[in-house]
């Protein structure tokens, strides 16, 4: 044993009442690096030893209230911040109902923080070594015995009167207990490499593992009983109809909301004469004209209604509006031809509302006043 | 092993028990007489809040005393006659509930329901004079019965130590605790929710009753703090005893809060009108104040007050939280009662006084005559020496 170094000397004992006895007596002597190993917990060893209470509860006291308030600024940020959004008529702060919540997040980090700070702060993981590990001592003493560990590094300690003390404690057996040669030189710390590899692996297997048996194994549709209900979509055949069509034509004769049928159905030149122009010539009526146009109109017609288009040569070129025939019609004829198309041109009944159709008309007006002015416009 | 090792010498409890218990009580007296005389029906409010704070201490009480026996506990063997003594309340509920029951007509608004007002015409079967008075009747009996045969056997075993005492115990316990259940949430129905007779609450009777056994609990550390830091137990109670009890108040603190903001919670949340009525009554006024108060009272002081390891065994700590336990209680019974008759604001003068002292002082006289002619400790229960050396 000579060239080792000493970590402790314990003494074994047969029965709770000499354990006890021994803890009072140290104390008494004034040992504090030392330690009782018992194989159940032992009644009294806490006033025996003058143990304090353990500081464990101020961890979960403080992370416990954090978690309080961190879910307090949470949810009050989220929803009376960053996301407002009125629920059930409630305020957008409302403290009742983030009292659930807050509760929730107090027991979670209160929880999660005493365990972590067990191990990882009181217990000194993951140094998982200790010199007491794998000795006769620690066998004994887990099994039917109860020892007392008195170190060497208290600053009472010296072989002889340790030894003497024991003795004095009548303590069954006497063992030194020396540090492993790999335990002096081998610091466990947490950025060790092997260590590291461990914690990837053990990260990598356990979302692995839960990656596999939530998304392949036991993978289940997520509730869908919005998506199939017993109704038809648009263009869907149904058995229902004789004519196999689940969309059905409206009731003869239905008008829809704001809708007004147009009366001059292949009669250009009566409704030429017959409608006239409601919507006044102003600012609005001009800009959406434009609006309107340039989408609609200038492909064929020009920007400028003069049939210079980017469509020139591709389709029969269409003709510009600024012609005396087009000139000379009224507000209605020009209103015909969109309603209803005229040769190839198609119809922009679908396109434009009815409103709109004399919007772009106004502003056909104004593109033809402004090649043809007249002497008063100049003033 | 057996009971007999243990050894007890029975102490007078000393004279100003008596004399402090009539001096509350004939000073509760005299207020209530006073206040029945000027102001009947505010009389009768109050008379509901010392009513139900005298079920909350006496029929709590037996329900503990029921929980150890079922419960096979020992911790609480070596002072389990507090708890008796407590329970033994029961006898008197009729005291307190005749004046009431003589002034029925006017705290209870469903005993005259308009003829018009469906809600009330149909609630009629249950809510009626009738049927009130036998329920009344019948719950005081039960609870009466099961307190006489259940002491009964208790003492009885401080002579003949006979083990079948606990037995028979055991399963009158059994037997008690799901009527214990039934009858207390139907006592909370009639005599608190019934005040507002359209308002309903399905978890009005678990917060009666947590708040039933938070009383009974504070009033027996109480007495047990100040019994044994004098000696009046054998051999004395240990820090882990006082921690026990410690633990089951805060505990039930806890209980109290949970059931209280779960209620609150769920009507603040659907919004109901026949639901929120209730809690708009006490946010009139100045009855904000109290609401807002019963927070405070009856959870935050109480929760920090008990809330380490070292106040829960502290003697003096005990006693001053359980003694503002029992006030937060009575606050509670208030805050629940009194909005029904100052719809304005709060109610509080002299009148109020009345019944918590005539209450506080009928209890230590029960108390007192019962620690007369029974021994402090049952020494007969085979779990005393058990209960006695308990740690944690
Ligand atoms: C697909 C290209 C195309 C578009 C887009 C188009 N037109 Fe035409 N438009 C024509 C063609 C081609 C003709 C000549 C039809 C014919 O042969 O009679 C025409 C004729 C006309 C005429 C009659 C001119 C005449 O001299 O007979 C008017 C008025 C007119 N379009 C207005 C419009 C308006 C207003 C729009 C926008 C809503 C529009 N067009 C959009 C191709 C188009």
């Amino acid at each position: 044993m000579s060239g080792k170094i000493l970590y402790s000397y314990t003494g074994i004992f047969d029965t709770p009442d000499q354990i006890i006895h021994a803890a009072e007596k140290a104390v008494e002597e004034g040992y504090t690096k030392y330690d009782v190993n018992t194989p159940y917990p032992v009644h009294g060893m806490d006033e025996a030893m003058k143990l304090k209470p353990s500081k464990l509860g101020y961890v979960a006291l403080i992370f416990g209230l954090s978690g309080t308030l961190s879910a307090l600024l949470t949810i009050w940020w989220m929803s009376a911040i960053n996301y407002p959004i009125v629920i059930g008529g409630k305020p957008l702060f409302s403290f009742p109902a983030y009292v659930p919540i807050m509760f929730e997040v107090t027991v979670l980090s209160a929880a999660i923080m005493t365990v972590v700070a067990m191990l990882f702060f009181f217990f000194k993981l993951p140094n998982n070594s200790h010199p007491l590990h794998g000795t006769v001592y620690m066998k004994k003493v887990s099994a039917d015995k109860y020892g007392i560990s008195i170190q060497a590094d208290d600053p009472k300690f010296s072989e002889s009167s340790v030894r003497k003390f024991l003795e004095s404690v009548h303590a069954a057996e006497i063992i030194p207990i020396y540090w492993d040669e790999e335990e002096i030189n081998h610091q466990n710390k947490i950025f060790e490499p092997k260590f590291i590899v461990f914690l990837a692996a053990v990260a990598l297997i356990t979302s692995g593992v839960t990656y596999f048996s939530f998304n392949k194994l036991m993978y289940m549709v997520p509730f869908n009983w919005m998506m199939d209900q017993p109704k038809l979509s648009a263009q869907q055949s149904s058995p229902i109809f004789t004519d196999g069509f689940g969309m059905r034509q409206p009731v003869a004769g239905t008008v829809a909301r704001g809708y007004m049928p147009y009366q001059f159905k292949g009669q250009s030149d009566i409704a030429g004469a017959k409608l006239i122009n409601p919507i006044p010539v102003s600012k609005e009526s001009l800009a959406l004209g434009k609006t309107k146009f340039d989408i609609y109109c200038s492909p064929c017609h020009g920007y400028n209604a003069d049939g210079a288009s980017r469509l020139r040569g591709q389709f029969p070129n269409p003709p510009s509006l600024h012609s005396d025939k087009v000139r000379t019609w009224t507000d209605g004829r020009i209103f015909a031809v969109i309603t209803e198309g005229q040769n190839i041109m198609p119809s922009y009944s679908s396109q434009l509302s009815v409103d709109e159709r004399w919007a772009v008309i106004n502003y056909i007006r104004a593109l033809q006043r402004a090649l043809n002015a007249k002497e008063s416009d100049v003033q | 092993m057996s009971s007999s090792s243990v050894e007890y010498h029975k102490k007078e409890l000393p004279s100003k028990v008596r004399t402090i218990g009539t001096a509350l009580f004939a000073a509760g007296l005299i207020i209530v007489a006073l206040g029945y005389v000027t102001d009947p029906v505010r009389s009768a409010y109050n008379n509901i809040v010392g009513l139900t704070f005298l079920i909350s201490v006496g029929v709590g009480s037996l329900f503990l005393l029921a929980l150890e026996y079922v419960a096979g506990a020992v911790w609480s063997t070596p002072f389990r006659r507090v708890t008796e003594f407590l329970a033994a309340n029961i006898y008197l509920i009729p005291l307190i509930a005749i004046p009431l029951l003589l002034n029925v007509n006017t705290v209870f608004h469903w005993t005259h329901p308009d003829p018009a007002d469906k809600t009330m015409i149909n609630k009629a079967p249950y809510l009626n004079v009738t049927f009130f008075i036998v329920r009344v009747v019948a719950f005081w009996l039960l609870w009466l019965g099961f307190y006489y045969f259940i002491s009964k056997n208790s003492v009885k075993q401080d002579a003949s130590r006979d083990q079948s005492l606990s037995k028979l115990n055991i399963k009158l316990s059994t037997i008690f605790i799901p009527i214990f259940a039934i009858t207390i949430s139907f006592a909370a129905i009639d005599w608190l929710m019934s005040l507002s007779p359209k308002w309903f609450s399905t978890i009005f009777g678990v917060y009666y009753f947590s708040g039933t056994v938070l009383a009974a609990l504070a009033a027996g550390t109480i007495f047990i703090v100040l019994l044994n830091e004098k000696g009046y137990f054998v051999k004395g109670l240990s820090s882990d005893h006082y921690y026990s009890l410690g633990a089951l108040l805060f505990a039930f603190t806890n209980f109290w809060a949970y059931i209280a903001f779960s209620q609150y919670l769920l009507i603040w949340y659907a919004n109901l009108p026949e639901e929120t009525i209730w809690f708009i009554a006490r946010w009139q006024g100045s009855w904000k104040f109290i609401s807002v108060g019963l927070v405070f009272v009856h959870f935050v002081i109480p929760y920090f007050g008990l809330l380490s390891q070292p106040s829960k065994m502290n003697p003096k700590r005990l006693l001053t939280m359980s003694a503002w336990i029992l006030f937060a209680h009575y606050y509670d019974l208030y805050w629940m009662t009194m909005p029904n008759f100052g719809k304005d604001g709060v109610v509080l003068g002299w009148m109020e006084l009345g019944f918590p002292l005539l209450i506080a002082g009928l209890i230590m006289l029960v108390f007192n005559f019962k620690a007369k002619s029974q021994n402090l400790v049952p020494i007969g229960d085979p779990k005393l020496k058990r209960g006695i050396d308990f740690r944690l």
